[in-house]
C-alpha cells in the first residue's frame, strides 16, 4: 500500500537554514547538509530545500547547498525558490535535485510547467501553492505570499496537471508557522480536485495535525520544517504514532 | 571495462551516477551505440514519456541483445523496465526491447496518478539475486503512471489500484519499476548486489 509520506522542509537563506514565522520573522536552524544527513537518519521520506533568497550571491550559495545537501541523501530532493527560467531548473537538477518547485514563475508563466515537464519528466515539476482564505474562496498569491492573483487554488491546481505538474505543493498562508494545524479544508479542496498527489504544508505543530490532513484533508504527502527541526526523533515519534491511527507509513528505513 | 549507463535523453541521470558510485561502482554514461561493446554491464535507466525509449532504436536493441549473449548483466530502471517488454500503451507505435512478453498500461483506478511515493515490494518465492538479503515488503521509492503486467519473470509485485511488476528478473536481466537511486539504504542494497552479479558475470 502507498505509504503517506512525511516531508521536511528545508528553508534556506544564503546556505543556511530558516524558518520564518508567516513567511517573515528569519530565526536561524543550522546547516542543511547535516540537517538532511540527520533527517535522512530519522526516516524522513522526503526533502525539500526552499530557497528564500534572491540575490545572486544567494543563488550560488543554493547550489552548492544542493550539491552538499544530495551527496549523502538517497531520497527524493525537491529544491524550489525562484526558479525563473529552464536554465535556473536546470542548474538545480544538474546540482542533485530530483525535482524542482515552481511557484511565481508558473503563474506568470504556465508553459514552463509543460516545458520542464516534457524535458525532465512530470515526476520532476511540482506546482507549489500558497493559498488564503478569503471572500469564501481560497486566493492565490505568488511572489512569497505578497502579491494577489487571479486565480483560485482548486482551478489553478487542475491547470497545472493538466500542463504537466507531477506533483501540486499546497501551502496554506494563513497557517503557515503558526503551527496551529494544517488546513484541512483548502487540501481537501484541492486534492479532490486533481489526480495528481498534493503535499499539504503549512500549520503543522502536533502529531494529531497530520492525522487531520491525511484523512479529512485527503492530503498524499505532509511538509513541515519546524516541528522537525527542533526535536530529535520527531520524525520515528511522529511516524509510529500515526501508523498507530491506521496511516500507512513507511517505517523500515 | 566498466558499467555503461546508457543517456538516451530521457530525464536526469545524475541521482542514478551519484548511487552506483556511492557503492563503489565504475561506470560512465553512454549515448552511442559502439560504447556497449567493452561495457561490464548495462543500465537503462530514464524517466518519463515511453517514446523517450525510441531513441533505444533498432541498433540499440541489437547491441543489448548482443551484449546480453556475451554474458553481460542488463538493468532497467523505472522506463528502462518497461522497455524490456514489447511495448507500452503510453506510446504504442515504439516497440520495446521484447525481452519479456507483455505490454505496459496505464494505473486507472479510484486512486491518485502517478503513483508516487514509497510502496511495498512483495516479494514472489524464487531465489533473488538483486534482492540476496532484502525481506519482503520492503519499501522503494516509485514515481510513474504506467506499469508492467505481473509476468512468469516477475520478482516483486507492487499494488497501487492494480498489481504490477515492481521487479522484474531473469537470468543476467534485471528491472525495477521503482528507483533504487532514491530508495535509501535497500535500494543502495540492491545496487551493490547488481554489483556482485556483475562481479560474479566477468
Amino acid at each position: 500500500m502507498l505509504a503517506k509520506r512525511l516531508i521536511a522542509c528545508l528553508d534556506v537563506r544564503d546556505g543556511a537554514v530558516v524558518k520564518g514565522i508567516n513567511f517573515q520573522g528569519l530565526r536561524n536552524a543550522g546547516d542543511p547538509a547535516e540537517l538532511a544527513a540527520r533527517y535522512n537518519e530519522e526516516g524522513i521520506d522526503e526533502l525539500t530545500v526552499l530557497d528564500v533568497t534572491a540575490t545572486l550571491e544567494g543563488r550560488r550559495a543554493l547550489l552548492d547547498t544542493i550539491r552538499r545537501v544530495s551527496q549523502q541523501l538517497f531520497i527524493p530532493l525537491c529544491v524550489g525558490g525562484g526558479i525563473r527560467s529552464m536554465d535556473d531548473a536546470r542548474a538545480i537538477i544538474d546540482a542533485g535535485a530530483d525535482k524542482v518547485s515552481l511557484n511565481s514563475a508558473a503563474l506568470a508563466h504556465p508553459t514552463l510547467i509543460t516545458t520542464l515537464s516534457r524535458i525532465y519528466g512530470s515526476q520532476a515539476v511540482i506546482v507549489a501553492i500558497d493559498a488564503k482564505r478569503a471572500h469564501g474562496t481560497f486566493e492565490v498569491f505568488g511572489r512569497s505570499g505578497t502579491t494577489r492573483d487571479t486565480r483560485e487554488a482548486a482551478d489553478w491546481a487542475r491547470e497545472a496537471a493538466d500542463r504537466g505538474a507531477g506533483e501540486i505543493l499546497l501551502t496554506s498562508i494563513d497557517r503557515d508557522g503558526t503551527r496551529s494545524g494544517f488546513d484541512c479544508e483548502l487540501t481537501a479542496a484541492v486534492s479532490s480536485a486533481v489526480q495528481i498527489p498534493v503535499i499539504a504544508s503549512g500549520g503543522a505543530g502536533t502529531p494529531e495535525h497530520f492525522a487531520d490532513v491525511f484523512s479529512s484533508g485527503q492530503a498524499d504527502a505532509a511538509l513541515a520544517a519546524s516541528i522537525f527541526h527542533f526535536s530529535e526523533h520527531a520524525v520515528r515519534d511522529l511516524k509510529l504514532f500515526l501508523s498507530e491511527r491506521g496511516v500507512p507509513m513507511r517505517l523500515d528505513w | 571495462m566498466s558499467i555503461a549507463v546508457v543517456d538516451y535523453g530521457a530525464g536526469n541521470l545524475t541521482s542514478v551516477v551519484k548511487a552506483f558510485r556511492a557503492v563503489g561502482a565504475d561506470l560512465r554514461v553512454i549515448s552511442t551505440v559502439d560504447d556497449l561493446n567493452d561495457a561490464r554491464a548495462v543500465v537503462v535507466p530514464g524517466v518519463g514519456h515511453f517514446s523517450a525509449t525510441a531513441s533505444l532504436g533498432p541498433e540499440w536493441r541489437t547491441a543489448v541483445q548482443a551484449a546480453l549473449g556475451r554474458g553481460v548483466p542488463l538493468l532497467g530502471i523505472c522506463l528502462g523496465l518497461q522497455w524490456l517488454f514489447e511495448g507500452s500503451a503510453e506510446a504504442p507505435d515504439v516497440p520495446g526491447l521484447g525481452l519479456i512478453a507483455g505490454r505496459c498500461f496505464r494505473i486507472e483506478g479510484n486512486i491518485k496518478v502517478p503513483h508516487v511515493g514509497w510502496n511495498s515490494l512483495t516479494l514472489g518465492a524464487r531465489p533473488s539475486r538483486l534482492f540476496d538479503g532484502i525481506p519482503t515488503e520492503s519499501s522503494a521509492y516509485f514515481t510513474h503512471s504506467y506499469a508492467a503486467p505481473v509476468v512468469a519473470d516477475t520478482m516483486a509485485t507492487t499494488t497501487h489500484a492494480v498489481a504490477f511488476s515492481s521487479a522484474i528478473e531473469r537470468g543476467l536481466v534485471f528491472g525495477a519499476q521503482f528507483h533504487p537511486e532514491k530508495s535509501g539504504r535497500a535500494g543502495l542494497k540492491m545496487l551493490t548486489n547488481f554489483l556482485h552479479v556483475v562481479q560474479g558475470a566477468a
